[in-house]
């Protein structure tokens, strides 16, 4: 059974499809990117697993359970956390609190206050943050502020993590360094569903790779295999000198 | 063209920039790179005047403008092409371009400048009436070039334009930068996607805890063992 | 000798003040004239009044204009079983009633709006203050056949009591709130819904539980204001006014803090009744004035004086604490 099964899925807004019977799966321990031109309804698939956005047509299942109609926060503790592509932070509670949230509500059983702050103070050394558990989040660098957002995600100690867009605004060398994160959370026995268009972190990573574009899966397989398909280097990655930096 | 001089720069008590000084000639492609945090928007933000530097100076094209308006800054000439957008989410892409050509000057000539801009980004001209907050995020990198060009700018500052951008569509936004210098606009560029960015600059400067702390040709700063280790992650 | 011994510690000190408060405040009536009593009475019914409003807004970001409303329903309760012949009930049993009336109205109406954003919210909030007046308005006239309705008297002493406790209860609530799980999902939601949504918070519950909580005590300071006011019309007990000024009040004296609406609402209170009497026709203009030049130079309200206080208060005590270690070192 895969963790994560997608069938149909599909999104419209008015009578665009952002999504468009999309069929897709993700299994456990598996690291599997998403890539796609700008719109191509990567992120609007990311807010249809997290219920952000409601479905219009389609089912996701998670650990075979419908996702359909449940609310985000009930999806949340079912086991599926998720970062965002503009970062919502809690700007102006300080770092610490902004994990405690995700400990403290993630779970479905109620952790006791104290356990939940273990937990919080536990995952941020897993980010390299504890330094500055009371920093304002506001305060923060980027890259910083993407840290506390996976940070509390992790706290609500998910199986499944979507990342979206984690690298974006990042160097190079803030990008290995994040990768390695990644991995260091993929050995923690979560599951990874990653949105990305820094390719060196898809190519890195990545086991697996599909790619959307105009709302439809137009191609799934290998890094490798992406990376010389014909019409994704067409639509997405032009020419092969620029892909990866 | 422009001339940054000893410049500093305040947020409250903690020093954002620390005796910063740069040029950009005419009709250059001059890059700055560095961390998160470096200082890069803070400088880009005191040349176009939504910052006061608590010392040193800003020319622009001989005439000191470090303690003008943003919008008297604009109209002489420099258009800032923000970080994240920042897109007026209740108007149409349409309109948010036609603000870029505010100035009296530009407005006159929206419509042909729109057209440009829409030979460049044809996607806005299919989405031209739909409001910029249904926009995906590289869709509103483009509006927000698109707008930065619409005033017709001579020197043209984009931070961070590949922020979220597929990277055939930043490969195509550098083409755009490399064509406005070819129609006489000079470019002064933040990214954090060095390698492309250092390959396309003529010039570039690494800033780093608010100073600057290398500077040379592109290609140079390429090889350099400080700039690979630092930001290249090799 | 160590002399630091006896310099108190911060939170020492803030216990020994609250005590020597509460002596003072239950022992009020005592040696004080009905004038005073009246006026303390008034004040803490609106240190309850911005306390709550604080509890749900504050954190939330939900600008909420109903505070009038819960209020109202308080008072006509209160009216309803308070009648001229004599009550129906004892006053403690109305109190209750009237706060159990205001809680499912929040309730209910926190269900139907809670959904809204912002700006909806608020306008809505603010509707169902003059919904309620027009509402039993025209029940009392058409239904009910009832003019108006008239209070027994109560001693101003024995509301001043009951207004001094449900005003300990409110903040009391209000302070264990915001250290409590509910108070940590209420921040996140005004940090951000989404994300709060997606990690774990049942928002919409929160805000619901949060908002109806803090309409308890709005009615109950309605319900025992009501005799205060002897006669009770719609008008008079669903009265926007009783939105407003505890709202002004909560920012007026520091949104960041549990003490800043007391703060805020007991200088509000006060200055505005004396200056009410000392220049009846023009009261409001100098108050006005007051409140934009305060507000101008104290954005983050009264509250914004504290820490600013306690540098300057801080040094001379840590001094000499400092100096008392010195001693100490010196004898070893």
């Amino acid at each position: 059974m895969h963790i994560l099964e997608g069938q149909g899925v599909t999104k419209l807004f008015g009578g665009l499809a952002a999504v468009s019977n999309v069929d897709f799966h993700v299994d456990q321990g598996e690291i599997v990117g998403q890539i796609g031109p700008n719109g191509a309804g990567k992120t609007t698939l990311f807010n249809l697993i997290s219920a952000a956005l409601p479905f219009s047509s389609g089912e996701i299942r998670f650990k075979g359970q419908k996702l359909n109609g449940l609310k985000p926060n009930q999806i949340c503790q079912k086991g599926v956390a998720r970062t965002f592509q503009q970062t919502k932070i809690f700007a102006d509670m300080p770092v610490f609190q902004n994990v405690l949230v995700g400990a403290s509500f993630g779970t479905p059983n109620r952790l006791s206050q104290a356990d939940a702050a273990r937990e919080a103070s536990q995952k941020l050394e897993f980010v390299g943050l504890s330094a500055m558990s009371a920093t304002l989040v506001k305060d923060l660098t980027l890259v910083n502020q993407k840290r506390v957002e996976v940070a509390r995600a992790l706290a609500t100690k998910p199986e499944l993590l979507l990342l979206d867009e984690l690298m974006a605004g990042l160097n190079p060398t803030e990008v290995s360094e994040a990768m390695e994160l990644v991995r260091k959370i993929r050995d923690e026995g979560i599951t990874i569903f990653m949105v990305e268009h820094v390719m060196k972190a898809i190519m890195g990573i990545c086991g697996r790779v599909m790619v959307l574009h105009h709302g439809e899966k137009i191609a799934e397989g290998t890094p490798q295999e992406i990376s010389c398909n014909k019409q994704v280097i067409e639509i997405y990655l032009g020419e092969e000198a620029h892909a990866g930096s | 063209m422009l001339e940054v001089s000893n410049l500093d720069v305040f947020y409250g008590k903690s020093q954002a920039l620390r005796d910063v000084s740069l040029r950009v000639d005419e009709k250059e492609i001059v890059a700055l790179v560095g961390a998160n945090g470096a200082g890069k928007t803070t400088l880009l933000n005191t040349i176009s005047g939504l910052l006061r530097p608590a010392s040193g100076s800003v020319e622009f094209l001989g005439q000191r403008i470090d303690r003008l308006a943003p919008h008297i800054i604009m109209q002489l000439g420099i258009s800032h092409i923000p970080e994240g957008r920042k897109l007026f989410s209740d108007m149409t892409v349409r309109e948010n371009l036609e603000l870029g050509a505010y100035t009296s000057a530009a407005w006159k000539r929206r419509k042909e400048t729109l057209e440009q801009v829409y030979k460049i980004f044809p996607v806005l001209k299919e989405r031209g009436g739909q409001s910029a907050s249904k926009l995906s995020g590289g869709e509103g990198q483009m509006v927000a070039i698109g707008r930065g060009l619409m005033s017709s700018p001579r020197l043209c500052m984009f931070d961070e334009p590949s922020y979220g951008l597929a990277p055939k569509l930043f490969s195509e936004v550098l083409e755009v930068i490399k064509h406005l210098r070819e129609e006489g606009i000079t470019i002064l560029l933040i990214e954090q996607n060095v390698r492309n960015t250092l390959e396309t600059a003529d010039r570039a400067y690494v800033l780093e805890n608010g100073q600057i702390v290398l500077e040379g040709k592109g290609k140079d700063l390429l090889r350099d063992e400080q700039v690979k280790k630092a930001y290249l992650g090799l | 000798m160590d002399i630091t011994r006896f310099i108190p510690t911060n939170r020492k000190l803030l216990l020994v003040g609250l005590l020597i408060l509460i002596i003072f405040l239950t022992t009020f009536p005592l040696y004080s004239k009905e004038y005073y009593i009246r006026l303390m009475a008034i004040i803490f019914m609106y240190i309850v009044l911005a306390v709550s409003w604080a509890m749900f807004s504050g954190p939330t970001g939900y600008m909420s204009l109903a505070p009038a409303a819960f209020f109202g329903v308080g008072v006509y309760t209160a009216a309803l079983l308070y009648q001229l012949k004599g009550p129906l009930l004892p006053l403690p049993a109305i109190i209750v009633v009237g706060s159990l009336a205001s809680f499912t109205l929040a309730f209910l109406t926190g269900l139907v709006t809670l959904r809204l954003k912002g700006i909806y919210f608020a306008i809505f909030s603010f509707g169902l203050v003059v919904f309620l007046k027009e509402l039993i308005n025209y029940l009392e006239i058409h239904v009910s056949k009832v003019g108006g309705r008239h209070i027994s008297y109560v001693s101003n002493t024995t509301v001043f009591y009951i207004l001094l406790g449900i005003c300990v209860a409110t903040l009391l609530t209000a302070y264990f709130i915001r250290r409590s799980r509910l108070g940590l999902a209420m921040q996140s939601i005004g940090g951000n819904e989404e994300a709060a949504a997606h990690m774990g918070v049942n928002t919409t519950r929160v805000k619901i539980l949060t908002f109806a909580i803090s309409a308890v005590f709005m009615g109950a300071a309605g319900a025992t204001t009501a005799p205060r006011l002897v006669y009770i019309d719609p008008g008079l007990a669903f009265n926007v006014t009783y939105s407003f000024i505890p709202i002004l009040m909560a920012v007026f004296g520091g949104m960041g803090t549990l003490y800043g609406p007391v703060i805020g609402a007991a200088v509000f209170a006060y200055t505005e009744i004396r200056l009410r009497q000392q220049y009846p026709y023009y009261y409001m203009l100098t108050w006005g004035i007051i409140l934009i030049i305060i507000i101008f130079f104290l954005p983050a309200g009264l509250a914004g004086l504290i820490p600013k206080l306690r540098d300057r208060l801080g040094g001379p005590i840590s001094k000499l604490r400092k100096g008392g270690e010195a001693e100490e070192h010196a004898h070893t």
